[in-house]
This record gives C-alpha cells, sequence and structure tokens, in this order.
C-alpha cells in the first residue's frame, strides 16, 4: 500500500516537474493562456476584498454612526433599485421637530438625543478673503446634545453657548475639511463665513476622526438648530441621532421605534414610516445592496472563466501534437496511459493555478485599493482566495481532461513517427 | 528447453486493414525462438516485415494472430497497461532517431524508466549515474541532449534502455544516423553488452552491421528467408 502510495507520489512529482519545464519553455504562450484566468479570478477577489473592506470599515465603527448610536430619519441609507420601495419611501411624512422633541422627552433608555436638521443640498462656504470650498457643503442645524451624540470635540474654539441656541445667533462650528480648505495656515476661531449672503461668526472647529467612506464627511458647517430655523424655516425634516449604553442599544431603539409610531399615528400592522440606521442596519442593507453586484460579478467571472478554459484546452491540444514524438518515446519505455494522462492534466491545472494566483494577488491588491482610500484596514478575503484557487483547479481538471485522454490514447507506434 | 527461450513467437501474422476491401499483409506466419544471451541481427529490404516484427517484439504493437510468448508468458493477448509493464521493465529500446527528450539533460533521460517503474528518487539517480558510466558517458550527466554529439546521444539512448536491467535490448537501426566511426563505437559498446550476458536483438538493413550479429534473420515479403548462425563474425576493436 505505503509503495503504491510512494509510485503515485514519484509519478506526480516527475508530472510536475515535466509539466513546469514545460510551461517555462511556452513562456509567451503559457503567459497568454494563463491571463485568461488571471482576469477572471482577478475580478471575483477583487470585488470581494473591496466589499470586505467596506464592511470591516463599517463594522470597526469608523463610520459616522458611533458603535452605540443610531439615527432615526425619514428615508433609509441605501436604497434597493425597486421602484415601488422608492415612490413608498419618497411619499413618507417629514419627522416634525415636535416628534424630535418628544423622543428627548420620553426616550428614557437614551444617554443623549440629539436634533439635528439639514438641507437637501450642498453648499459653497466663503470666507472673509474670498477662498471657496466646493459646492459640497454640510450644513446642519444642531442642538447641544448633537455634540455627545455624534461624539464630537471641540478642538479649539468653544461649543454654541445656550444663549446662542435660544436667540438664533450667527455663529458656526467647523468640520475639518472645511478648515483645511479655507484656513490651511491662520486660526479660522474668529472669522466670518458667509453661506447663501448669510454670515456666520466661527466660535470652534470639531476635531477630525479621520475620513471614512469616501472622506467628505467632515466637510460640514454647524450652526444652531434656531438660526437654521430662522433662515431655511422650520419644514425641513427632521433627524435625530441617539445614543445609548452598549447593552440598552436594543431596547432603546424598540423604546424609540415605539414612541416615534405613537406620534406619527402608524397603525400597528403597517410597517416603520421612517427609517432606523445602525452600524448593523448599515451592513444589512449593504449586503441586500450588494448582493445583486456580487451575482453579477460572480456570472460574468464564471463566463471569463469558461472562455479562459477554452483556450486551456486549445492550448494543450496544441501541446499534445507538439509533443507526440515525446509522447510515444514515454509511452515506449514503458509510461501507461495513466502516466500521460497525469503529466498533461498536472499541466492545465498548473497553468490554470499560476493564473489564478496571479488574478488573486491583484485582485487583494486592486481591492485593497478601497482601503486606502478609506483608510481602512486592508483585509485578505481568505474564503474567497480559496473558492478562486479551488475554482481554477477545477477549471484545469475539466478542460485538461480531453487533451490529456487525447494524448494517453496516442498509439506508441504512429507517435514514434510522427514528424 | 521451450521454457529457456526469451522470446518465442509461433505463427504470427500482422495484416493492417488499410480501409475498404484492400488490406496489407506485414507478416505470414513468423516463427522464431531467440534464447537467453543471443545477439540477433534482424534483416531485410524495406517493406519486409522488420518493422512490423520489431515492434511486435518490442510489444509496441500486437499481432493479428499467432502466440507469442515472452520469458514463457503469453503477450498476445495483454492490454496496454501490461504491455507498458513489460516494455518498462523487459526491453530496452534503442533507436536510429535516439528518441532522446530533448528538454531533458542526459541524467534525467535515463531515469525516466525508473520513473515509471516506481523507483525512489535517490535510487533513480544513483542507477542512472552508474548505467551513464557504464557506456562511458560519466561526465555528461547534466548535458542535455543538443549539447552532446550523436555518438553520444545513442549512449544516453543506451544507458536508458540498459538502466532496468531487461530481459532483451532492441535496436532499431541504432547506427543509421550516425557515421560509420561513431556507429562503430556503438557496435563496439553492443559487443561489450552481449559479452556481459544482455540478450540482443538489432534491426537493420546494413549487412556489415548485421555482421556483428552471431545469428541473422532475414525477412522478404513478411516471411522468414533465412535464419543463419554467422560463421565469419566481423570482430569489432575501437581501433
Amino acid at each position: 500500500m505505503t509503495g503504491a502510495l510512494e509510485t503515485f507520489f514519484h509519478e506526480v512529482n516527475e508530472s510536475l516537474i515535466m509539466a513546469i519545464a514545460s510551461i517555462r519553455t511556452n513562456k509567451l504562450r503559457s503567459i497568454l493562456t494563463l491571463l485568461g484566468i488571471a482576469v477572471g479570478v482577478f475580478s471575483i477577489i477583487g470585488v470581494m476584498t473591496a466589499m470586505g473592506v467596506l464592511i470591516s470599515s463599517i463594522e470597526n465603527g469608523m463610520t459616522f454612526l458611533g458603535a452605540n448610536t443610531f439615527q432615526v430619519q425619514r428615508t433609509p441609507a441605501m436604497m434597493t433599485g425597486d421602484p415601488k420601495e422608492m415612490v413608498k419611501v419618497m411619499n413618507r411624512r417629514n419627522i416634525t421637530y415636535e416628534q424630535a422633541l418628544r423622543i428627548k422627552e420620553s426616550a428614557s433608555l437614551a444617554k443623549a438625543v440629539g436634533i439635528f436638521c439639514y438641507l437637501n443640498s450642498q453648499k459653497v462656504v466663503v470666507a472673509e478673503d474670498g477662498k471657496k470650498t466646493n459646492p459640497s457643503v454640510n450644513v446642519s442645524g444642531r442642538d447641544i446634545e448633537s455634540f455627545l451624540a455624534n461624539n464630537w470635540i471641540i478642538d479649539e474654539g468653544r461649543l454654541f453657548s445656550q444663549g446662542e441656541l435660544n436667540s438664533g445667533s450667527h455663529v458656526a462650528i467647523l468640520g475639518a475639511d472645511v478648515v483645511k480648505k479655507l484656513y490651511p495656515k491662520s486660526d479660522p476661531v474668529g472669522q466670518t463665513i458667509r453661506v447663501d449672503k448669510h454670515k456666520y461668526q466661527v466660535i470652534g472647529i470639531v476635531k477630525s476622526k479621520g475620513s471614512v467612506l469616501g472622506g467628505d464627511n467632515e466637510s460640514f458647517v454647524l450652526i444652531p438648530l434656531s438660526t437654521f430655523f430662522s433662515i431655511y424655516g422650520k419644514d425641513q425634516g427632521f433627524s435625530f441621532k441617539v445614543q445609548a449604553d452598549a447593552m440598552a442599544i436594543d431596547d432603546c431603539m424598540e423604546q424609540v421605534r415605539g414612541i416615534l409610531r405613537t406620534a406619527r399615528h402608524v397603525p400597528p400592522a403597517a410597517e416603520d414610516d421612517f427609517s432606523i440606521i445602525s452600524n448593523d442596519s448599515l451592513i444589512t442593507q449593504f449586503n441586500e445592496f450588494t448582493k445583486y453586484l456580487k451575482l453579477g460579478i460572480i456570472i460574468v467571472s464564471s463566463i471569463a472563466l469558461l472562455a479562459a478554459g477554452v483556450g486551456i484546452m486549445n492550448i494543450m491540444l496544441v501541446s499534445v501534437t507538439e509533443r507526440t514524438r515525446e509522447i510515444g518515446i514515454r509511452k515506449a519505455i514503458g509510461a501507461r496511459k495513466i502516466n500521460i494522462m497525469t503529466q498533461f492534466v498536472m499541466e492545465a491545472v498548473l497553468l490554470s493555478e499560476f493564473g489564478g494566483m496571479f488574478g488573486i494577488i491583484l485582485g487583494i491588491f486592486g481591492g485593497n485599493a478601497i482601503a486606502l482610500l478609506l483608510d481602512a484596514q486592508p483585509i485578505i478575503p481568505y474564503d474567497w482566495v480559496l473558492i478562486g484557487f479551488l475554482t481554477c483547479s477545477l477549471v484545469g481538471i475539466v478542460f485538461g481532461v480531453y487533451p490529456a485522454w487525447k494524448a494517453a490514447n496516442l498509439e506508441p507506434i504512429e507517435s514514434l513517427r510522427y514528424e | 528447453m521451450n521454457n529457456s527461450y526469451v522470446i518465442n513467437l509461433q505463427q504470427i501474422k500482422k495484416i493492417y486493414d488499410m480501409g475498404g476491401a484492400e488490406e496489407v499483409q506485414a507478416l505470414r506466419g513468423v516463427s522464431v525462438q531467440i534464447g537467453k544471451n543471443e545477439y540477433v541481427a534482424i534483416m531485410g529490404p524495406s517493406g519486409s516485415g522488420k518493422s512490423t516484427l520489431m515492434n511486435i517484439i518490442g510489444c509496441l504493437d500486437t499481432p493479428t494472430s499467432g502466440l507469442y510468448e515472452f520469458n514463457s508468458i503469453n503477450v498476445s493477448e495483454m492490454n496496454d497497461n501490461q504491455l507498458a509493464k513489460v516494455r518498462n521493465k523487459e526491453i530496452g529500446f534503442v533507436f536510429q532517431t535516439f528518441n532522446l527528450l530533448a528538454r531533458s539533460n542526459a541524467l534525467h533521460n535515463v531515469e525516466l524508466p525508473l520513473i515509471y517503474a516506481g523507483v525512489s528518487s535517490a535510487e533513480r539517480k544513483r542507477l542512472a549515474h552508474e548505467a551513464l558510466e557504464h557506456v562511458g558517458l560519466g561526465d555528461r550527466v547534466h548535458h542535455k541532449p543538443n549539447e552532446l554529439s550523436g555518438g553520444q546521444r545513442q549512449r544516453v539512448a543506451v544507458a536508458r534502455a540498459l538502466v532496468n536491467r531487461p530481459s532483451i535490448l532492441l535496436a532499431d537501426e541504432p547506427t543509421g544516423n550516425l557515421d560509420s566511426k561513431t556507429g562503430d563505437e556503438i557496435m563496439v559498446l553492443f559487443e561489450e553488452l552481449h559479452t556481459q550476458g544482455n540478450t540482443i536483438i538489432l534491426v537493420t538493413h546494413e549487412e556489415y552491421i548485421a555482421e556483428h550479429a552471431h545469428r541473422i534473420i532475414r525477412l522478404r515479403d513478411g516471411m522468414i528467408e533465412a535464419d543463419e548462425i554467422v560463421k565469419n563474425r566481423k570482430s569489432i576493436t575501437t581501433e
């Protein structure tokens, strides 16, 4: 038994050596062939790595949501392309200030409830010296608890005073990206900025948390809620962000949901007419959102791998013809059919696996480019690496078997005479 | 007595079906016995069936009818894998065109039969080295065929043929692609191998080469025309 095993091992080893030698002899041809496999595997691994980075970046709490916070707003964070769903969401009523205040008063499990109101459009912010930002700044009205709920720390300057909040003063606190753009060298506190012809005095800066998901999150101007009302009106629709203890976050979410349903008169059997966004719900939504993308990539890659497999088969058939004489020699000195079979299948599998490894490496680098953009932790999707590797081995076997079978069944005399 | 023959052919016929009603009778009933340590030359003009006979003796081909016993074992009814095993262990081929693997060095070429015989790597290396030294190429083991002269290539082929210690050495026009001096060197090698106890079967159309053998079997039109002992053997020396 061990003898047979040993013999098998030698044969596989020999096939391996011969296969490598043959691939090396036909370098260009081999590279072109394995490129097909590499492209197929690259697209799978690349996309899966990118997805993995996004998900882990959400999981790591590097999102605009802290680990123990959730946000309540009219519309969900992400929407699938389903038009019925979109119409339903668009027809939802705004969350009113009164409803938001009711949450603040009644949500006993919440540590902090920050109410805020923002514009649907983004603005240009102009400094005194005429410097402008891109029209990508979010202007929002905030109450004091918003800073707690968002984990915002004032880096320089100060928070809104109670007086400013009550009176609707034209004061503003800036996000790090706005500061970077308008005041690269000078101190912004005390300066005046202009948004939509309205002037604000800068009183503070929010400490940067590092950019997340695209990097534009710290491009914001915060003004007191009352100021926002007086300029943009009270009918913009409110969102609020709730911070709770890690232990109680699920209970708190239920509590808030109950209060808001009552306040908005949602019938008992009907679904919520508002969206609660938490890290978990973001991940779930993200997965839902990317499900079809993943499926699409898998289908496209499968087609690419199929085409690459046909390429491998083609090149193997050429190789068998070219090496007819070699096959004859091997047979004359005692190679059995299974030996020849093993050798050629091995060659196809190796070719395919080289391509696969190439694709895996490229895919990991390509997919992690997004991690670099997001400043997130790079990842290696081990499960997909394994799946990719096994798939291309399978492609090698499936498309290598016929040429190998053809080689194994050549007549020794005929092949020895082959010129 | 019959049992001591290495090769025992009884009424071997080989008919090639050329498609349609046409068929070619390459062998029309050949009966030959070859004993251990014989040095036999098979001769005949082209079309005489000598190649077909060699292929059958070499287990590369099976006869249409007749009995072929190799060391008293009936090989005429063996399947492909069994024939491969006989070729591997019992027969050493030497071809006119050397038939070495161009991409492999001498050592690996000689190792090849041992690989298919399932010999371990270390043992393989040792035996292959030994075989190459035996044919005088101990210093050429890592050369590829294109780095060797014709005569050296044929020596590698002989080393490969002998490495599994086969029952017969089957040579098909072994000097056909060599100049006469190098050809003579190969014939000297064969002579030595015969002296050492090897059984050699030589297929050739050159009288000059055949006369080195001890016995000549002449074929014509698929039949044995003559089977004679060589009386005045050409003794051959390196000079």
